[in-house]
């Protein structure tokens, strides 16, 4: 072994003890899940020594979270889709088509970007109040399905897509529609399961409006759901870790899974290619 | 199929692709950004009408010293947030571009994983590290003031260990964007480097720090907006207290419309929120690209 492989292996060891350090709180909050109350409040081990279910099974039993888990799917979910449908659509005229306001609509896509959305959730909550929709899944969807990112992003990767190909599609007879679903999507699946992510993971982790727009316990999302039962444990430090745990596990499993995916979906919101 | 038919057709395809978008962005982000500028010259209540007002909620404002208080929170919520975070991201990138291989994924892997997570997931991860009695850190903390601290109830320590949580939890996302600035920097700029016999203290200066400061700005900028933007953390955290010590703008607003039930006064904090974001940035971004001329 040379001196600079020596080097090299020494910077890697102390690189990923800085990365041990930095996950630390997760690690720890596992640690705590695992074991009995009394057990946590008596001696600091820092290893997982006990395989104690009992925290996982009294939160998954008494706290509304399988209905927590229901809300924050299916409302990520619409989003999720509604918003790529829509975004979509709306960049493939801007990008491929020409008519009037057209320019007027991209300036205005753009420039809602300096708009910090909380400063609206007054008003919209206001508007949902007025539709009836506190309480409901549309009052929990509605405000989040203002992404202009997903239509910029989508412009910029249909711009790309030579002319040419569209001439085939449009001789066999084919009308628009037909050009964004068979050749434009299909070109573009890469991005599209990007956006999905990026868009998902932030509809799972909003607090901010969920909390705003929902009251009823049985109608929360995981985020907003989770800090209520925080204020009911009290000082049940087991259950509290398992129940975070719980609500981090879908998107810890689905980073772990689509990882490649989720890191460039962070890099192309920003406007950075990888 | 003459060229006006289809041009007529272009135009009807055009209006059926953009409306499903554009009603659902009128309804719920042009019209309420009207209804907000519109309700913050009323009186108007969280529900229900209200009477114009004028400016009477803005001179309110400016003669509210919470107010004051609150922006001078978010001012130094950013001063605690935005520069560390950007230099703690620039190293861990740099030090992760320097791995191969399998090391390098899972390092990486794990300072990304707590950008993914729900806010309210870290700040009861984060509660229970510091928690008084029993929270792990408290040692560190003791070893240090010689007492332990109940740092969400103590206003000196109050902010610091918010940044501290929202540092840790959002700086995977910047760490990603230097990664990228880095791997776009061409090699043979510090091969040559190498050839003319710099320093790696030279290397960083003369080719990757000029070379990166695009992306440096970018997050300079979105880390700016972001942390202006803080309230989840606040609120669940130490919801703004102690004494107002981490009470914030959007903190204010919250409590005004939801609790206090004044719709037009939470909507005048709200724009000059707006306001203030608006201005910042484009200081910044002016600043950034004076920055940017000069190297």
């Amino acid at each position: 072994m040379t001196a600079k492989q020596g080097r090299n292996i020494t910077f890697a060891a102390l690189v990923l003890i800085a990365a041990a350090i930095w996950i630390f709180p997760l690690y720890w909050a596992l640690t705590t899940s695992l074991r009995s109350e009394s057990r946590i409040v008596s001696d600091a081990g820092v290893w997982i020594d006990e395989l104690n279910f009992s925290a996982y099974i009294e939160v998954l039993s008494t706290s509304k979270l399988p209905m927590w888990y229901l809300n924050s799917v299916g409302t990520s979910v619409i989003i999720t889709v509604i918003v790529l449908l829509t975004g979509m659509m709306c960049a493939y005229a801007l990008s491929q088509l020409r008519f009037p306001g057209r320019k007027l609509l991209y300036l205005v896509v753009v420039a809602s970007f300096m708009v910090p959305v909380p400063a609206l959730y007054v008003a919209q909550f206001v508007l949902m109040s007025d539709l009836g929709l506190v309480n409901s899944w549309w009052g929990i969807i509605l405000p989040q399905l203002i992404v202009p990112v997903v239509v910029i992003v989508y412009k910029q990767f249909f711009d790309a897509i030579p002319k040419e190909m569209r001439e085939a599609v449009l001789l066999d007879g084919g009308g628009e529609f037909a050009l964004l679903f068979k050749l434009y999507l299909p070109l573009n699946w890469g991005i599209t399961a990007a956006l999905a992510i990026i868009t998902f993971i932030s509809a799972w982790n909003n607090f901010f409006w969920p909390f705003l727009v929902v009251t009823s316990e049985s109608m929360m999302t995981i985020p907003v759901g989770i800090t209520q039962v925080n204020d009911s444990f009290g000082v049940f430090y087991a259950r509290m870790m398992a129940l975070a745990l719980l609500a981090a596990a879908p998107v810890i499993i689905g980073y772990l899974i689509f990882q490649k995916r989720v890191t460039e979906a962070v890099m192309i919101s920003a406007g950075v290619k990888g | 199929m003459s060229i006006a038919t289809r041009r007529r057709r272009e135009v009807r395809d055009a209006i059926l692709l953009v409306a499903p978008f554009l009603i659902i962005f009128g309804v719920f982000f042009l019209y309420p950004t009207y209804k907000v500028i519109a309700l913050s010259f009323t009186d108007a209540p969280l529900i229900g009408e209200g009477n114009w007002i004028g400016l009477d909620n803005y001179i309110k404002l400016f003669n509210d010293r919470l107010f004051y208080t609150s922006v001078w929170n978010n001012f130094y919520f950013v001063l605690l947030t935005v520069i560390p975070t950007t230099i703690i991201a620039l190293l861990i990138a740099l030090a992760v571009g320097k791995l191969k291989g399998r090391v390098q994924a899972l390092v990486l892997t794990l300072f990304f994983l707590p950008y993914v997570l729900p806010v309210s997931v870290v700040t009861m991860i984060w509660a229970w590290m510091l928690d008084f009695q029993f929270g792990i850190l408290q040692p560190l903390i003791e070893a240090v003031t010689g007492k332990p601290v109940p740092v969400f109830k103590n206003p000196h320590w109050v902010m610091p260990m918010i940044a501290v949580v929202t540092v840790w939890w959002t700086n995977g996302f910047n760490v990603l964007l230097f990664i990228a600035g880095l791997r776009n920097i061409p090699d043979d700029l510090y091969e040559a480097a190498a050839l003319d016999g710099a320093t790696a203290w030279q290397r960083f200066w003369r080719v990757t720090w000029p070379l990166l400061w695009p992306i440096t700005a970018l997050v300079l900028t979105l880390q700016l907006i972001l942390q202006l933007k803080l309230f989840d953390q606040v609120y669940l955290l130490s919801n703004g207290g102690p004494f107002n010590s981490s009470y914030v703008v959007l903190m204010q607003m919250y409590r005004e419309a939801f609790q206090l039930n004044n719709g037009g006064y939470a909507s005048a904090i709200a724009m000059v929120l707006f306001g203030i974001i608006v201005i910042v940035s484009v200081l910044q971004f002016q600043l950034l690209r004076i920055g940017g001329r000069r190297r």
